[in-house]
């Protein structure tokens, strides 16, 4: 699919599309819990029905059976919303699918609070925090639908459990197609600075960007990096900011708590010190609403970035 | 079958059984309760019923086995090693720190394990992937998975029996070890999921009642099931918690708990009297 700069995709279309582009190259089933017109594999079991299997609204069952698929050779793609694969299948994840390290990819779309009118109950801002206790799984939050279908990709080529974290809501396509390198593990320096980093992740990068631009108005120079895998997060890109900018400020769709930020300062607080403060959901449930106000809402905003940008260099020493 | 065969077998499930007693008890812990009351079973399925390679334990066209009741894993580990899977003697090392005998089991240290198991109602889900990737593949290996009857209040295994039901997985063999006991009492009494022939002839089984411990049923029931087209099989296999030693013969304390010398001595002498 032609995704251009500045056209809105949400990364849950760009999650379906890939399923159907790279179902020639690639040995996969794709499962889904009665939420296919949503998580958008649908278009993948329109296309290839013989490789789809809906479980019916059984999550916990749908993951392991996607591992026994993986343990028989197959590669699974395992699909709901982000609340019911993280949430509620935690324990199946955990135990079928981590702990013997199979091949299932988890496709959880309707992460964050960017839901919208669905309201608390589907809005997952835990997902990532859940997902990092589980050793060897590997987390995705892709910035745009550029980055998620070559994150899907990625997904195929990779051996082992993955767990990929899309959006309902559309949002800009800020990388260019053309150019693109995804890279696994690696973090991408988006933006050159010097008195703060602000790292994002998922749709939070964007923000990240226009921040920057805001506080470089102020004379303040950011540095702006996108972390699209959160697990194993790219440990030198992070301490080369903190040595580079002395401050950091983390930006993600995502309760502050044992998200991005967590991450960030857990490899900051262990290895190099330095002010880290976190954009976020700050502990709280979601509510219903449309999205732009529930990210003025939520503080998910560029300007709460870079009110917290500006914290974090006030805590210099 | 003929009476040879089956004094074989009832030495073989007799040899399970000691294996069973000497890792729980080496262990001094784990669940031989349920793992004597699969004993037969498993003995029949691991030596005359299932198509494997203990040289080649992830040859892609064996048959699978998930133990879905995993905590029964000591039973799994003494036919596996009596297959000659590894040495009999780690048998001793059950649950120890330096061992691949995990207290449940897993899939990555020991060979012969299909499926890492031990948190109840996941194994019967998993065997449904196994047994999809089977027809997906083109291939005729048949997917066999033990439940416990306890083990059947968790509500995903009757998520896994829709779906072994609505994708026709009639390579899939569902064996329910029936003995009426899980930690806290009779299954009747802590939570009744009978009548459990019925519920799995309601979601679509073509369910068979058999005495676990007659290998003349477990034959026929095996056999029964590999005609069977377009639906999955259950075997209902009534059984005795703890067969095979007196004092633990129906008895739920001998769920989790394991013999101290003296209660070992006593079952084994038991058991090898029978040989």
């Amino acid at each position: 699919m032609a995704y251009k700069i500045g056209d809105k995709v949400a990364t849950r279309e760009a999650y379906g599309n890939a399923l159907v582009e790279l179902a020639d190259k690639y040995d996969y089933v794709v499962l889904d819990a009665d939420l296919a017109a949503a998580t958008k594999t649908g278009v993948f079991k329109k296309a290839h029905p013989e490789r789809f299997f809906d479980c019916g609204i059984a999550e916990g069952n749908m993951m392991c059976v996607a591992a026994g698929l993986a343990a028989a050779g197959k590669m699974a793609f395992a699909s709901t919303f982000a609340m019911f694969a993280a949430g509620r299948a935690f324990e199946q994840v955990r135990n079928a699918i981590g702990y013997p390290h199979l091949n299932v990819k988890i496709g959880a779309t309707h992460a964050g609070i960017t839901v919208g009118e669905d309201g608390a109950t589907h809005q997952c801002n835990e997902d990532i925090a859940t997902m990092r206790t589980i050793p060897g799984m590997t987390i995705i939050n892709p910035a745009d639908a550029v980055e998620a279908a070559a994150a899907v990709e990625a997904a195929m080529a990779t051996y082992g459990p993955m767990y990929m974290r899309f959006g309902r809501f559309a949002v800009p396509v800020i990388n260019d197609p053309a150019t693109y390198k995804f890279e696994l593990g690696k973090g991408v320096n988006l933006k050159d600075g010097s008195d703060v980093t602000i790292i994002a992740t998922g749709l939070m990068v964007s923000m990240a960007i226009e921040a920057a631009k805001t506080l470089e108005a102020e004379g303040i120079s950011a540095r702006v990096i996108n972390i699209h895998t959160i697990k194993p997060i790219d440990k030198d890109i992070i301490l080369d900011a903190a040595k580079a900018t002395g401050a950091i400020v983390t930006a993600e769709e995502h309760n502050i708590i044992g998200g991005l930020g967590s991450a960030v300062a857990e490899v900051i607080g262990e290895n190099y010190p330095v002010p880290v403060v976190r954009v976020g959901v700050e502990d709280k449930y979601g509510h219903s609403g449309k999205v732009p106000p529930l990210l003025e809402m939520y503080g998910l905003t560029p300007a709460n970035i870079v009110a917290k940008a500006k914290a974090a260099i006030a805590l210099k020493k | 079958m003929n009476e040879a065969k089956i004094t074989e077998l009832k030495k073989l499930a007799t040899e399970v059984r000691l294996g069973i007693l000497e890792g729980v008890h080496a262990a001094a812990s784990g669940h031989p309760g349920g793992s004597l009351s699969i004993a037969d079973i498993l003995t029949y399925l691991y030596f005359e019923e299932m198509n494997v390679d203990p040289k080649n334990p992830k040859w892609e066209d064996r048959d699978r086995f998930v133990l879905s009741k995993g905590h029964c894993a000591p039973a799994l580990y003494t036919v596996l090693a009596l297959k000659g899977y590894f040495p009999r003697e780690e048998i001793a090392n059950l649950r120890q720190i330096d061992s691949f005998l995990q207290g449940h089991p897993d899939m990555k240290g020991t060979p012969g394990v299909d499926m890492s198991t031990g948190s109840l109602g996941m194994g019967i889900s998993t065997a449904c992937g196994m047994a999809l990737a089977a027809k997906l593949n083109g291939k005729s290996y048949r997917t066999y998975t033990i439940v416990g009857d306890g083990e059947s209040q968790e509500g995903q295994v009757w998520e896994a029996a829709m779906f072994a039901a609505h994708y026709k997985l009639d390579n899939l063999c569902l064996i329910v070890d029936w003995n009426n006991l899980q930690i806290d009492g009779k299954i009747t009494e802590v939570m009744n999921p009978t009548p459990h022939d019925k519920k799995l002839e309601a979601f679509g089984f073509h369910v068979i009642s058999i005495d676990a411990h007659d290998f003349n049923q477990i034959e026929a029931a095996l056999n029964e099931a590999k005609t069977v087209k377009g639906k999955p099989t259950a075997i209902i296999a009534k059984s005795v918690k703890g067969k095979g030693v007196s004092f633990m013969e129906d008895q739920a304390s001998w769920h989790g708990s394991a013999p101290n010398d003296e209660q070992y001595a006593q079952a084994v002498a038991e058991l090898k009297a029978t040989i």
